[in-house]
């Protein structure tokens, strides 16, 4: 790709302190959220996130601009959260090497029950459109779809935080976790599925 | 196309990654189920309610050692 330096890119290359304000003020929740998506624990990842800025100024006379800024950024923080994942590791739990489940298998996301012999509901899901906002987007509705995403097998959580939660693109979310954009799809879509269903048990 | 199917297609079909004939299929099929129609519906609500999470501010102390790290490296060349 042809080198395309974003203004924002100039801008902190230059030294303005105001874009890069803008920047770890703004990025700052989603770049938790995704530390969190590897290491759990609220204080590592917040020494992920401020390594992660400090290796970006570091590093920025070497960045090109060959991905978008917020990529590059987002992909440092993936770098160092799963460094730090290793040093605190915990070793694999006993259900961790059972787990057979391939994250890349394409599976049923719907509760095979829930439709006849013939493949048609049994019954309709609910319509949510008449849920009030304070329910839907209430506390404890995010508090179940955090929950939800936390449960998540690790390959499944970091492509739905990186897609969903920071709003990255099909594009870069591929090739920062360098899978092909089928297996990209395959595990947000079984990711998605997972928070739809927790929603779905509180919503109804 | 079953509805059974459909609900698997849903993460294709929003990515755009159908192929043209699957598309029309699909959006075919919604338009008569009234199920798939609101299993649709909750997915994008799902996605609304994951984009909406509260951001975490930066805490002051973090921003102040960050910028102060900026500053030096715009001085010195490292933070």
């Amino acid at each position: 790709m042809v080198e395309s330096s974003s203004p924002e890119l100039e801008a902190l290359k230059r030294g303005d302190e105001a874009t890069f304000v803008d920047l770890i003020q703004r990025y700052h929740g989603p770049m938790l959220r995704l530390a969190m998506a590897y290491v759990r624990d609220h204080h590592i990842a917040e020494d992920v996130v401020q390594e992660s800025w400090l290796t970006a100024i570091k590093s920025l006379h070497r960045f090109e601009g060959r991905s978008s800024l917020k990529t590059w950024i987002f992909g440092i923080v993936i770098n160092l959260a799963r460094a730090r994942r290793r040093k605190e590791s915990r070793l694999l739990t006993f259900t961790a090497l059972l787990r057979r489940d391939d994250p890349d298998r394409p599976e049923r996301t719907v509760d095979p029950s829930r439709f006849t012999a013939a493949g048609d509901w049994r019954a309709i899901p609910h319509q949510w459109e008449n849920i009030p906002e304070s329910t839907l987007l209430g506390r404890e509705a995010m508090q179940r779809v955090q929950a939800a995403i936390e449960k998540l097998p690790p390959k499944h959580r970091e492509v739905i935080v990186l897609r969903d939660v920071a709003e990255l693109d099909a594009g870069p979310v591929s090739e920062l976790l360098g899978i092909s954009a089928e297996n990209q799809r395959v595990r947000l879509h079984r990711a998605r599925a997972s928070v739809r269903k927790a929603l779905e048990d509180y919503l109804g | 196309m079953k509805c059974r199917e459909v609900v698997e297609l849903m993460t294709d079909y929003l990515e755009g990654a159908l192929s043209p004939q699957d598309r029309e299929r699909f959006e075919q099929h919604i338009a008569g189920c009234d199920g798939c129609r609101a299993y649709l519906q909750q997915l994008r609500l799902t996605l609304r309610a994951m984009r909406s999470f509260e951001a975490t501010p930066i805490p002051e102390r973090v921003q102040k050692e960050l910028v102060q790290a900026f500053r030096s490296w715009r001085l010195t060349g490292s933070p």
